[in-house]
């Protein structure tokens, strides 16, 4: 009989008095795709971090193809054939897709660079992946979808035994990720072991042959994609039911609160026209590239826009500066928390404090005694989990980072938040929760608007989508007309369809 | 934030948050994982330590008190730049204008005094210093050049306005009063180094206590955070450079009471001394990260490693070579505490 690709046996890790996998027990057969999930912080990707040799186990034991391995360097556990797609992009924005994806072998054997060689190459397999980037592009000007593609075709040009993806998904589309997706089962095909760690139970269900739950460092059990349900999974992720993720919509006030009438960024939206009213949940739904983040861009003051006005609670609105919005009460969650929502290295309570530190301070001097005050009750307010209000936004999981930038906007008293992508890498407990804090914005008359790539959270959570294409709004859909083929049919491009 | 003792902070919220167990030798309180986390946390006062324990050593001529105060007074010129230049650091930028800033406003001062007294001349040479700051404040914050090439643009312009207007010479200054300040003592002590410890209060307070330091901080850890989060980052970054030029000012002023003279070459490659004392004292030239007293620590470490070697007579050009090597072992001590204490 063959030997399965992976198996691990017992192993543990820990990092000075933390344990991060206390008994961690695999097998993977040959040529399948095999699933992990847990929450974060469950220790997937120490893990990760394990296979691929950039941290060495405490104990147990890890055969791949019956025999036992030991990686000290990543080097290692590249010889052996294990490829990584890490969640967290490791490309230089500097160079070209192609330098990129053969940056171990730019001369091709040779010490010079063989321009020509690695840019057909490259060009080939992106080609053959279905990847519609130039190699000879600058990876920093591609947007985040497609620097994820080059990072997969990076992690396949050489030869792999065993891929590891971690939360690859995280930024694609829909038919982003049914690509992504023909091509992990084509690799499968060819008898690549596959290890799929995502936070997405749905893709799970279509492409995983089995399932591994981990919590706190600890295999949980082991499950059938075929017979178990999705509840079942949640349940042994976080140890109880959870009923809904959505909570019920309530419904919203008639006043408009903010309004986009006739906006236009040269070459990037065009005519762009919305209403958010008192106490609604609107989704801006779409295709990468598809202009939204670009809205939330303008409203925010983060890109000057030609033409076009924004009115806010009836009063014309010029922002040219984040300051400006934020003086509106304009807040922005941004798609990047941890380059762009939240300074990592600063404490909790001076994260929640930074947009108005005016509130806790008299004359330019910090009162310590006032923003414990007002950061303990915010804490409280959003159940975020942590050690110390000092401690660093980095000490705590995604989902309680996002709450610490909600906190920041809620302090502020913004009554306009503009969420970009608000679940991204955040677990399904947190997700939940994060619904709900929306939810109950909206019950006190706040406007939100909501930008995301997933589906089920745009239906399942807002009252009403504006679905873009191109630069353009290509439809709008409220109530009972909220379906993922609704919303799909307008998001792509007419002329693309042939 | 740098906080006390991050590492061992770390830990107790991962505890905390639930995402392991505690290994029986935390619970006590003076394990080996605190001890060393207390050593590393407070290495540049040690090294500050352990440098005055090998002095001693080395010649019997430091623990005299005459030297004391001749340290203390040499290191009150560079001290006061550091502290201006750390507040620079910490937004992730640099300043190259110190020494040269610190010279024009020597002589400006020595130029200025007879005909404006001695009064109108001060605020005149801190007017300069803080213009010029404000140069290179604008070009960084508002014009967007990148802090190496503005400074070092201000630095040679500062350094060629100062010889033009001292035509090359040094301005000897004959104020009585003025040249009275380098050399007088107050209370045992000279009186130039009641100026450092003014603006040590000053820069802790400003770093601790205000807004403008927590956005200093906040803007050297993630700028782009920090706009996204509202605030008007330009305002800040111009500021920093305008504490630098001042702080250049008032040093360039002490300089010139102690040598009676306005001199368009004072304090050539300062910029080099002032940089290592900051990151000697533990910061980082990536910005966020930096400590106001360790600064001081870091500027006494240099000023005590140039006395000692002065009593040692070993001659000048040797003792920049050890100088340099002092800076690589600071440094690298530096990046050595940031990854125990990250694997802690």
């Amino acid at each position: 009989m063959q030997s399965p690709a992976i198996v691990i046996e017992g192993v543990k890790k820990h990092f000075g008095g933390v344990r991060a996998l206390s008994d961690f027990n695999l097998k993977v057969e040959k040529g399948t795709i095999h699933a992990i999930v847990g929450e974060n912080g469950a220790g997937k990707s120490t893990l990760m971090k394990i296979l691929s040799g950039i941290y060495t186990r405490d104990a147990g034991r890890i055969l791949l193809d019956g025999e036992e391995v030991h990686f000290e360097t990543p080097q290692q556990s590249r010889e052996k054939g294990v490829g990584i797609v890490h969640q967290e992009l490791a490309l230089s924005p500097d160079l070209s897709v192609a330098e990129n994806i053969f940056l171990d072998d730019l001369g091709q054997g040779t010490p010079l660079v063989d321009w020509k060689s690695i840019n057909t190459r490259a060009g080939q397999l992106l080609k053959s992946f279905g990847f519609p980037i130039d190699p000879r592009r600058r990876t920093g000007d591609l947007t985040v979808a497609y620097q994820q593609m080059v990072e997969i075709t990076k992690s396949l040009a050489k030869e792999v035994n065993i891929l590891i993806l971690d939360e690859p998904t995280a930024v694609l589309t829909a038919p982003e990720i049914d690509l992504l997706f023909d091509n992990l089962r084509r690799l499968k095909a060819k008898g690549v072991t596959i290890l799929y760690i995502s936070h997405r139970l749905e893709e799970i269900f279509r492409i995983a042959d089995g399932i591994t739950v981990v919590k706190d460092g600890v295999t949980i059990c082991d499950l059938d994609p075929k017979i178990c349900s999705e509840n079942d999974i949640i349940t042994a992720m976080v140890g109880r039911e959870l009923k809904s993720l959505f909570p019920e919509k309530l419904p919203p006030r008639d006043e408009p609160l903010f309004e986009i009438r006739h906006l236009t960024r040269r070459g990037v939206i065009e005519d762009i026209n919305l209403t958010v009213r008192k106490g609604e949940i609107v989704g801006l739904a779409g295709l990468i590239g598809s202009g939204r983040t670009e809205i939330a861009e303008c409203i925010f003051g983060l890109a000057r826009y030609q033409q076009g006005e924004m009115v806010k609670n009836g009063r014309k609105v010029s922002v040219a500066h984040p300051a400006d919005a934020v003086a509106q009460g304009i807040g922005l969650v941004p798609e990047n928390r941890k380059e762009q929502g939240a300074v990592l290295t600063m404490g909790i309570d001076a994260n929640m404090t930074m947009s108005r530190l005016g509130g806790v301070s008299r004359l330019g001097i910090i009162r310590h005694g006032h923003e414990q005050t007002l950061t303990q009750k915010l804490r409280e307010q959003l159940r975020i989990k942590l050690g110390k209000l000092s401690d660093p936004v980095m000490s705590l999981s995604g989902g309680n980072q996002q709450k610490v930038v909600l906190a920041k906007w809620l302090n502020v008293g913004c009554d306009f938040l503009v969420f970009d992508e608000p679940t991204r890498g955040v677990d399904v407990g947190a997700k939940s929760e994060i619904y709900n804090i929306i939810h109950r914005l909206a019950e006190e008359g706040k406007g939100l608007l909501v930008i995301s790539s997933e589906l089920p959270e745009v239906i399942g959570l807002c009252h009403r989508v504006y679905v873009m294409a191109d630069g353009h709004v290509a439809g709008e859909l409220a109530g009972d007309e909220l379906s993922e083929e609704r919303i799909m049919s307008l998001a792509i491009p007419k002329r693309s369809i042939q | 934030m740098t906080n006390q003792s991050q590492g061992k902070e770390t830990t107790m919220t991962e505890i905390a948050s639930g995402q392991g167990v505690p290994v029986a030798a935390q619970a006590s309180r003076w394990s080996r994982e605190r001890v060393v986390a207390l050593l590393l946390d407070q290495s540049t006062l040690i090294v500050f330590v352990a440098m005055l324990v090998v002095a001693m050593l080395l010649t019997d001529r430091f623990y005299t008190f005459e030297n004391f105060t001749n340290i203390m007074r040499q290191c009150v010129p560079l001290g006061v730049v550091s502290l201006g230049l750390l507040f620079v650091i910490l937004t992730g930028g640099i300043d190259l204008s110190v020494g040269s800033l610190m010279a024009i406003v020597s002589v400006v001062v020595a130029l200025a005094i007879p005909s404006y007294g001695l009064f109108g001349a001060l605020i005149l040479g801190l007017l300069t210093g803080t213009f010029f700051g404000a140069i290179s404040g604008a070009l960084v914050a508002y014009f967007r050049i990148a802090p190496f090439i503005a400074t070092l643009a201000v630095m040679t312009i500062a350094r060629g306005a100062g010889l033009i207007i001292s035509k090359g010479q040094p301005e000897f200054i004959n104020d009585e009063g003025f040249n009275d300040f380098g050399i007088a003592s107050f209370l045992g002590l000279p009186t130039t180094v009641y100026v450092l410890v003014l603006c040590f209060a000053v820069a802790l307070f400003l770093y601790r206590k205000t807004v403008f330091g927590r956005r200093v901080i906040s803007i050297g850890s993630n700028e782009i955070a920090t706009r996204f989060a509202g605030i008007r980052v330009e305002r800040y970054k111009f500021g920093v450079y305008l504490i630098s030029g001042f702080a250049c000012a008032v040093a360039g002023i002490i300089a010139s009471t102690r040598t009676g003279v306005g001199s368009p070459i004072l304090a050539i490659g300062f910029e080099l001394d002032a940089i290592a004392a900051v990151v000697v004292g533990g910061a980082s030239l990536a910005g966020g990260r930096g400590r106001v007293f360790n600064t001081i620590i870091g500027a006494l470490i240099l000023s005590v490693i140039s006395n000692v070697m002065n009593l040692l007579n070993i001659p000048g050009y040797h003792q920049q070579v050890v100088k340099g090597i002092i800076i690589v072992l600071a440094v690298l001590l530096e990046s050595l505490k940031l990854r125990l204490s990250s694997r802690s």
